[in-house]
């Protein structure tokens, strides 16, 4: 399975790959290219945050086992995303992208939701779960709702006037979200599943 | 009453696209031409005895498969490809009239072509400037504005003029949401609108303005972002006061009632000191005015362009 989902995630960048060498980005490629790879990155986190959900849905212990695969394709995306805007379209102006962060709040949101994604992908491996202890690399690692709700936010915040895509996202994390606000609360009846 | 009705519209008849475009070729054939074209419902032809215009650039033109493919018409759709796919949603309306009205001696309704006959057709090649920073470089077919806005004759009264675009809920899929207050409404100072400058298009590369672009009667302003260059065109009106603005309305603090090109005033979500030049890798600087300071810095003497944006 995990093969198989690894291919699904790649998809997109081969599509953007075959797209870009045969002048399929359409007549502003950077744009597009950025806005892609933004989309996927937002996309995969969205599909990483609906593997708990699932799995307590269907009860299929497997699904588990691709959190961290997908957590990291949303990084990956995300780290293509932010590396197209600073290369590609700033072309590495480091004097306007400092500016720029600092004085788009969408981008600062952004960014924000960018460094979360780095600090979880940096500790993803067992090694560093060892070595924050279960507890606090769990605690560490709910900061990934925080970058759920800033890479919406920062594309909501982006869109000129049709809302209605990233309101479609955060439709979608919200019920994620509160999924997990529900299953926290303490279980009212014996029926509970604990 | 100005603006169509959504049962209004399918009484207009969809005739042949080339009528007002061949209109030279038409009146020097005559009236008998005239019938024939209208029922031979031919294919599109060029625009004949187009005369090049002044203010042109010699930088290279952007591809028109990039200009017709990617545009902002929200009529057509909220995004770049939407109003080239959804072109064939809005056919050529025939009879196109303009209602024109508001502080004038002769206000009333025109045919296109009888806005559009009495003045000498100019190629004007032009820069156009997004707001969104991208830029083109566009070949426009039309008159300059003014010439056609002087027929009716504007009183001492007139100090803006404000353009209204078609409103078709029915066949446009943007107006079938409420995304934008419809009908999209622009406007200019009069003496903006008088400018040589501006100009009243009908045509892109050589041929008639795609519908994408803003068919069959658009406006072009070039030292301003290109949201100011209303599309469609259904309705032009003299004022005293300034007229309200689509997007003006919207975002008051995004985009201003002047929406002059301007480096120096950034938007709030984004710089404005350089663009990307649609088929260009890397973005370049954006002039004030959109470059042509020379001709229209000087009707904003005295102004503080940071207040008036």
């Amino acid at each position: 399975m995990k093969p198989l989902v690894f291919t699904l995630c790649l998809l997109p960048l081969a599509w953007l790959g075959w797209a870009g060498m045969n002048d399929g980005l359409g007549a502003n490629p950077i744009e597009f290219l950025i806005r892609t790879l933004g989309d996927w990155a937002l996309r995969m986190l969205l599909v990483a945050l609906a593997v708990t959900p699932m799995r307590q849905l269907t009860g299929w212990g497997w699904i588990g086992r691709l959190r961290r695969m997908l957590g990291l394709f949303a990084f990956a995306y995300a780290l293509l995303h932010v590396a197209a805007w600073i290369g590609v379209d700033q072309f590495l102006d480091w004097g306007t992208i400092g500016r720029e962060i600092a004085k788009r709040r969408y981008i600062l949101v952004g960014m924000s939701a960018f460094v979360i994604l780095i600090a979880l992908a940096s500790t993803s491996t067992n090694g560093m779960i060892r070595r924050l202890g279960g507890r606090r690399w769990r605690l560490l690692h709910k900061s990934v709702y925080a970058a759920g709700i800033l890479a919406s936010l920062h594309y909501l915040m982006m869109v000129k006037v049709d809302i209605r895509p990233p309101l479609g996202h955060i439709v979608i994390l919200a019920l994620l979200l509160g999924w997990r606000v529900i299953k926290a609360l303490p279980a009212p009846t014996p029926s509970g599943r604990r | 009453m100005l603006i169509r009705r959504s049962s209004d519209i399918r009484e207009f008849e969809v005739t042949d696209h080339g009528l007002y475009l061949g209109r030279r070729k038409l009146l020097a054939l005559g009236a008998a031409a005239l019938a024939a074209a209208v029922a031979s419902k031919a294919a599109a032809a060029p625009l004949t005895g187009v005369i090049e215009g002044p203010f042109g650039t010699s930088e290279p033109l952007t591809s028109k498969i990039a200009a017709t493919h990617y545009n902002n018409f929200t009529e057509l759709g909220f995004h770049k490809d939407d109003p080239a796919e959804n072109a064939d949603r809005f056919p050529p309306l025939r009879p196109w009239t303009v209602e024109i009205g508001g502080e004038c001696a002769k206000p009333g309704r025109i045919g296109i072509e009888d806005l559009i006959r009495p003045h000498a057709l100019e190629e004007r090649i032009y820069r156009m400037r997004c707001v969104e920073t991208w830029s083109m470089v566009v070949p426009w077919i039309g008159v300059p504005l003014g010439d056609a806005l002087r027929q009716f004759e504007p009183t001492s009264r007139a100090k803006f003029v404000e353009f209204t675009s078609v409103h078709a809920p029915n066949i446009l899929p943007g107006q079938k949401t409420d995304l934008l207050p419809w009908p999209y409404v622009e406007a200019l100072r009069i003496d903006e609108a008088m400018h040589p400058l501006t100009l009243l298009a009908v045509g892109l590369y050589g041929e008639d303005l795609p519908v994408q672009n803003g068919a069959p009667l658009r406006l072009v302003v070039p030292w301003k972002y290109g949201f100011k260059g209303a599309k469609s065109i259904v309705r032009i009106r003299f004022t005293e006061t300034r007229p309200h603005t689509t997007w003006n309305d919207l975002q008051p603090d995004e985009y201003g009632f002047y929406a002059n090109v301007n480096p120096a005033v950034d938007h709030v979500r984004w710089s404005q000191a350089n663009e990307r030049r649609i088929g260009e890798f890397r973005r370049r600087p954006t002039l004030p005015f959109n470059g042509y300071a020379d001709q229209v810095a000087g009707l904003y003497a005295g102004q503080d362009l940071r207040r008036d944006f």
